[in-house]
Formats: C-alpha cells, structure tokens, sequence
C-alpha cells in the first residue's frame, strides 16, 4: 500500500507567508507537494469556518501562515487571527479533538527556507496522526 | 456611592409592596414604560410585558419563576433603533449579563434603559410550570414558599420540579443593576433589601422618592456564599460528566446525533450577535450534485448536513460571552444537553483571556481586542 499523504490546506496571507512561499519556490526551497495554497489579503481574513470547513471536506491539516507579531501590512490584522485560532483550537481541544491539525506561523517575505521547513515538519507531524478521521464520518 | 435601603413589606404582600415602589417610579415620571413579567391569563405562565398605563399593572410579578425569552434580546430590539423615552425593565441576574454582553457589541444601547435586578434562585422550564399549575399548584402559594427559601438559601423544588440545568449550576444568583432587589438572606415578610445605583440616586431625589437607608442583614454574604458554593459544584459536577461522555469526536456526534438543525439554540441564544447568520445564507444552500459527491466520499451522509460546523462555529462566535443561561437548551426540541457543552467550553475558553461575561461592561470581550504579547507558537495554543 502506498504511503499516507496527507493533504494540507493553506491560507496564506498577501505580504508575508504567500511572498515567502513564492521565495521558497524562486530559490528552489525544497518541500513536500502536499500544501494547496489559498492566497488571502490578511490572516485576519481567515474565519474559523474556512478551517472547519476544510477540516470537515477532509484536508489533514489546515496551515494559516501571517506575518510575525508587529509587522501585519494591515496594523493588527493577525493578532486578531491568533486569538480567533487560539479559541477555535481551544473548542476543538475540550471536545477531545486533541490532534494538531491546525497550525498558525508566522513566516515573513524573507523567510523562504522557513515555509519550506514549516511544510516539511507539518507533511511529517500529519504522516504521524493518519488520516483525518472526518474524512470518512458519514455523520461529520 | 451606591445607596442601600429597605422597603417594608406589610401583610405578607411581597410582590405587591414591590410593584408598589415601581409603580410609583412611573408616577412620577422617572420612567415612560415599564418592562416586567406578567401572568398569562391562562395563569400557566408569565411573559415579558411592557407596560406604559398604570392600570396595566395587574397581575405582574418580579418573581416570575419562569424564563421563556432572554429579556436581553427584547431589549436589543426595544433600545437599538429610536428609543427616545426611559424605561425600566424588571431582569434576573443572566438576564442583565446578557444585557451587559450586547451593550458590548453594540446591539442594546442602554442610555434610556434602567436596569431592575432581582436576586435570582432559579428558573423552572416553561413545561414543568404549566404543569405544577395543572396539578393543582396555586401561584401565590408558590410564590411565598419560593421567596421563603430564599432567606436561608434553602432548595427548592415543589413537587418534585427542579430548577432549570443552567440554574442549579449558575454562580451569579445576585445581580448588578441599577437598581438592586435583594431577598438572600431578608426576612421576607418584614422587608426586602434594595439597592440604587448613583444615576438613579439623583433622579429619586429629584422626584421626592425616599427610602428608608439600611445595611443588608449580617448573614446575607453568608447566605448568597452558600448557594454559589452549591451551584459551583454542581457546575463541576456536570464538567466532569461532559468531559467524560465527550471524549473525541466520535462520542461527540453520537452525543449530537438527534440535532435537527432547527437553529433554535442560535434564536435563544442572547449572546449570539451575528445580524445575518452564515448558516442561514446562500453559502449553506448547497446544490443537489454537491449533496452526491460527499455521499459518493463517504459511501453515505447523514441528512440534513453542516450540523457540526453549525454547532463548532456558533460556538466560536458566542462561547467567550456565553452567560450560561441555558435557554439554548430549554429551546431544544430535541433535548440536548447544550448548556453543559457550552458552559463546560466556555469555562476554559473564558478563562485563557481572564473574561467574566457580563461582569464589568468596561472590560472587551476577548474577541474584539488583543494583546500584543500573548498566545506564543511556542506555547502550543497556535
């Protein structure tokens, strides 16, 4: 049987984590091709129902990916993402859904070699927990 | 500083030496219009009434002992558009928390509004009043044993009814108001406690209406400190219960199995704010194919769909202001236990950003605002 591969849905934002991914590609970053990306003006545009939506559809992971603390184009935009990620993965944990299937990094412009390494490290930490089971429930 | 007073009651007629004080209140023209449970004619339950004549006065009740809207949602729809006159509503204590969290997001605007709050011991489920009527339960007997265990903090349950879920669990049996009506720990049947906030002070001055000043008895503290202690365990109690039947998501859906996605938790809910629900617009009208193609994924799908992500997202949005008022459930048609899930989030999610929903109405709820250093990767919370 072939090897689980997971697939991951990402929301990148505009000025940070999507130029770093164009990085990545123009220097020819190396990672693994299971990341579909969606290009988003803000991690502040990403509402929880996109994630739970692709969660729900099926993906294995859902990445949201901002710029660091400080630096958002739009002033506050993912400080307002990380608390809204920060509940919605306090909800998903206290209903027992424990696995980490949802992560939010902040990865600048510059920082090409780090999306490729954050892809690589989330492609093996989804391999770990499986398939995600909402995939398959006739009843999620 | 706020005035603490007493009002004498004579000849056991609590509620009416009570009514007495509002009605005075809309005598003198502090108020235009006066908000307070009444009595139906059928006598087998009360409604909110808004009452401008006098007259009108009959058969109202500030103990009403059951809740069948969150009055914080009729405000929402009496003050947020064009009211130009004063009027005092008549809440329980998760009434006014609600009324504190929409005045947040802006959807109760509470300058023309006088909050009346009334030290709460509970609520009984619409249904299981109607029927203590039909078993020949009479209101005015119900009402002096209900206002009697009051005083010591007693429990209550006649007949063999209880108090609502979310009431025997609820930590904030006295409320925070403009003006305040306390009977914990009151002799009843000689005086009640009341309490006027500075605003009104000025405006009872003004108008002639004196109180007699005097300090809340020494067991009152005692009294209110009994029955959240109660009410906390019991809380525990059911966090404890629900971690252990929901465990993953399997256990969850089985749990949610019988939801009919009738949204009557999201009509109750008076924390709730969305003006135009997602879950109501053309995103969730999915087309027939779409319906085949998660079938033909899954071998077969449960009808109707999206009930999960309604129940995860409604919770994203309210969980951080949840009041705990538990009317989600007693709206529930098909009985489950929705209280105990969004009070049992909510705890944790409340406590991750120190929120109290409707404690203070200067503090912003944790969904408005950030802070610059908080919720690192490392911490794993992302």
């Amino acid at each position: 049987m072939a090897e689980f591969e997971p697939r991951i849905v990402a929301f990148l934002c505009h000025w940070c984590t999507y130029t770093g991914a164009d990085l990545a590609g123009t220097t020819r970053q190396q990672y693994p091709p299971n990341i579909r990306i969606i290009h988003l003006m803000c991690s502040g545009a990403v509402d929880s129902i996109y994630i739970l939506k692709a969660l729900i559809d099926g993906a294995d992971g859902v990445l949201i990916g901002g710029c660091h603390p400080g630096d958002c184009h739009y002033q506050t935009g993912n400080y307002k993402a990380r608390r809204r990620i920060a509940i919605l993965k306090g909800i998903l944990n206290q209903m027992g859904f424990t696995e980490d299937r949802i992560w939010l990094r902040w990865i600048s412009a510059s920082e090409g070699k780090l999306f490729a390494d954050t892809v690589t490290q989330m492609v093996e930490e989804l391999k770990k927990m499986g398939p995600n089971p909402m995939r398959t429930l006739w009843n999620a | 500083m706020a005035k603490q007073a007493v009002i004498k009651v004579s000849g056991k007629k609590i509620n009416e030496t009570v009514v007495q004080f509002l009605k005075l209140i809309l005598e003198k023209g502090l108020v235009e219009a006066l908000l307070i449970p009444r009595a139906l004619p059928t006598g087998d339950g009360f409604v909110q009434t808004l009452i401008r004549n006098i007259t009108n006065l009959n058969n109202v009740t500030i103990f009403s002992p059951t809740m069948p809207v969150q009055s914080a949602r009729i405000l929402s729809n009496l003050s947020i558009k064009n009211l130009n006159k004063k009027v005092a509503v008549v809440l329980k204590p998760c009434e006014i928390r609600g009324v504190i969290e929409l005045t947040k997001f802006l959807q109760i605007k509470l300058e023309n509004l006088y909050l009346i709050g009334i030290d709460c011991p509970g609520t009984f489920e619409v249904s299981d009043y109607a029927n203590m009527v039909k078993e020949g339960k009479n209101w005015g007997e119900l009402e002096l044993e209900l206002i009697k265990s009051m005083e010591k903090g007693d429990v209550f349950s006649p007949m063999g009814y209880h108090f609502r879920d979310a009431c025997q669990m609820c930590e904030y049996p006295v409320a925070k108001a403009d003006i305040m009506i306390k009977l914990f720990g009151y002799h009843v049947e000689d005086e009640i406690g009341i309490e006027i906030e500075d605003r009104l002070e000025v405006e009872f001055e003004k108008n002639g209406i004196t109180l007699q000043e005097a300090g809340e008895p020494s067991y009152r503290k005692e009294v209110v400190n009994k029955i959240i202690s109660q009410r906390t365990n019991k809380r525990d109690k059911v966090f404890k219960e629900f971690k252990e039947r929901v465990k993953d998501l399997q256990s969850f859906l089985d749990l949610f199995s019988t939801c009919i996605r009738c949204h009557n938790c999201m009509v109750a809910c008076p924390i709730c704010y969305c003006k135009e629900c997602v879950f109501r617009t053309a995103i969730f009208e999915h087309e027939g194919d779409q319906f085949l193609r998660w079938a033909d994924r899954k071998g077969s799908i449960r009808m109707p769909t999206d009930t999960l992500i309604f129940h995860l997202i409604r919770m994203a949005h309210m969980v951080t202001s949840c009041v705990g008022c538990g009317l989600c459930e007693s709206a529930c048609p098909s009985h489950l236990p929705v209280t105990a899930l969004f009070r049992t989030v909510g705890h944790k999610i409340q406590q991750m950003f120190q929120y109290v929903p409707g404690r203070d109405i200067n503090e912003v709820p944790p969904v408005a605002t950030f802070k610059e250093d908080e919720l690192k990767i490392e911490s794993g919370a992302l």
